[in-house]
């Protein structure tokens, strides 16, 4: 058998498409929080809950409605991100002029709200969502066995990740973004309709939040708690990358998922804490990130 | 708009209406108030200015047509629309351009993206290729971030990507601040130029001799007020009194 290090290329390969795997959802969730944080500064506490309810309203759509895989994974963010934009236009909006730190402490009260009437209504332990079934199975591809559903995530991971970039970089839409992320007022004064930018915007990182809670429910349990304990890495990766970059932060979501992968299967012990040694050492190093810009 | 609203608005950019009319304009940035009445009104085609010292309210004025100050009270009225409870955004679509002190070029945009960036408020507007040829420059450097540019350059972006978007009334604040003389030079021409197509001028200056051969009338501000008007016509005349209010 073939060994890398010591260790059968099958398990390596396996926990580094694991790591890969994780790290498409850090990907798309500090994605949206970097969105988010550049046009409204706001810190999105709330973003794990809305990743959580966009697995919840998935699984709830199945049992209720009888929606499919593939029609939640389309109006689920959809849905979600409009209670996103209910959110700012009712509530972030009227603390828009406070200190940034209030957005934080309201957004992270949303999340406890959301949490807790979900866990009231269903509980702590959680559901499981079936996988669809044109996912199901697998692939050999000789080093390893890839499943199928994990696969498609990866790849639909990373084309909204890419598509985002687009839009942002290259579009003029993006344009729009990136100056109101730099100077709204001066935005407002050649016409730009900057409260509605920043609704949108709201909503777009929600939606993108809720997409990632959707593919997330074949994977994992669905249940009321499963975002707060995934945000608080999605936190250090954000640190790690810095704000300034949406590549930045698509780069360091995968690689850091790499990181834990190859942690889990070199030291094990340490595969829960190895993003935060990270983080510590690139704060110590580079304060901005590894991509953000030096203020 | 309603269409015999659009056709009052189009028969007032007739030359020689009013283009901007400002009466009893307060403005405040919290508790401190800053304008305390202002009156003037710039009539289509002229080139105006507003001189005075450091805080005697001229930037402010500027913003406060553009609607980006605390609070304003009085009445501001552009091509025949009253501006006072309209939203920020809204400003710019009766065809009004506004060039800030600071210029606002956008680091995250290159200059071609800067260029492009103001939505288009008006038809009529000057072409991308109009723009490079009045702007050579700003050709050459098009894929640059938009802040690497000289300060110059920087300044010709500020008032370029304006043109594009078919705005009539030019706000510009302070455009010769810190520049060389010979950028100064060209920046008057590009002004004699954009009067030529019958564009509406208020110009914030503090070069005096940039703005007084360019100008048709002068409006001097102190404490928020206009204190003086002073047509291009008595300025000979009236020279040795304008330094003197304006400490020069």
């Amino acid at each position: 058998m073939t060994m890398i290090l010591g260790v059968p290329l099958a398990v390596f390969m396996g926990q580094l498409m694991l790591g890969l795997i994780n790290g498409a959802f850090y990907a798309l969730l500090s994605l949206g929080l970097a969105v988010i944080f550049g046009l409204l500064k706001i810190i999105n506490f709330a973003h794990g809950a809305q990743y959580m309810l966009g697995a919840f309203a998935a699984l709830l759509g199945l049992q209720y409605l009888g929606l499919n895989y593939w029609l939640a994974l389309l109006l689920v963010p959809l849905v979600v991100g409009g209670l996103g934009m209910l959110i700012e236009r009712t509530i972030l909006r009227r603390i828009a002029h406070l200190d940034h730190l209030y957005g934080l402490l309201l957004t992270y009260g949303l999340a406890l709200i959301f949490e807790g009437a979900l866990i009231n209504l269903f509980g702590v332990s959680g559901a499981s969502y079936p996988v669809p079934e044109a996912l199901q199975g697998g692939l050999n591809l000789g080093f390893m066995f890839l499943p199928t559903y994990r696969g498609w995530v990866l790849v639909a991971a990373l084309v909204v990740c890419l598509a985002t970039w687009f839009i942002i970089e290259r579009t003029r839409l993006g344009a729009y973004l990136r100056a109101g992320t730099e100077n709204p007022a001066l935005m407002q004064a050649f016409g730009v309709n900057v409260p509605q930018l920043i609704t949108l915007t709201y909503g777009f990182g929600v939606a993108l939040a809720a997409f990632a809670g959707v593919l997330a429910a074949p994977l994992y349990p669905v249940s009321p708690t499963m975002g707060s304990s995934l945000l608080i890495v999605v936190f250090a990766v954000v640190v790690i990358g810095g704000m300034g970059s949406i590549l930045g932060a698509i780069l360091t979501g995968l690689g850091m998922g790499l990181v834990e992968g190859l942690t889990k299967v070199y030291y094990p012990e340490a595969a829960n804490t190895v993003i935060f040694l990270v983080m510590i050492l690139v704060l110590m190093l580079r304060p901005a990130g590894l991509f953000g810009k030096e203020a | 708009m309603s269409q015999t609203a659009e056709a009052i608005s189009d028969y007032r950019d007739l030359d020689g209406a009013e283009m901007l009319r400002v009466r009893d304009l307060h403005a405040f940035y919290g508790e401190s108030h800053i304008l305390h009445g202002v009156d003037f009104d710039v009539r289509r085609g002229e080139l105006v200015t507003l001189l005075g010292r450091n805080g005697a309210g001229r930037s402010t004025t500027l913003k406060a047509v553009m609607n980006m100050v605390g609070q304003r009270t009085g009445s501001i009225v552009i091509n025949g629309n009253e501006t006072l409870d309209m939203r920020p955004h809204r400003i710019p679509r009766l065809g009004v351009g506004y060039c800030p002190e600071e210029r606002g070029i956008f680091a995250s945009l290159d200059v071609e993206e800067n260029l492009l960036l103001p939505p288009t408020v008006r038809s009529g507007g000057m072409s991308l290729d109009e723009i490079y040829a009045m702007f050579p420059n700003l050709y050459e450097r098009r894929r640059s971030q938009g802040t690497r540019l000289s300060g110059g350059e920087q300044q010709m972006l500020a008032m370029a990507r304006i043109l594009r978007t078919g705005a009539r009334l030019l706000l510009l604040d302070e455009i010769t601040e810190g520049l060389a003389p010979v950028i100064n030079q060209a920046l008057g021409e590009v002004l004699v130029k954009l009067k030529e197509r019958g564009m509406t001028i208020v110009l914030v200056e503090q070069n005096f001799r940039f703005a007084a051969p360019l100008a048709d009338r002068h409006f001097v501000m102190e404490h928020g007020r206009i204190i003086e008007e002073i047509s291009a016509a008595e300025l000979p005349a009236r020279r040795e009194h304008l330094n003197r209010l304006l400490g020069v």
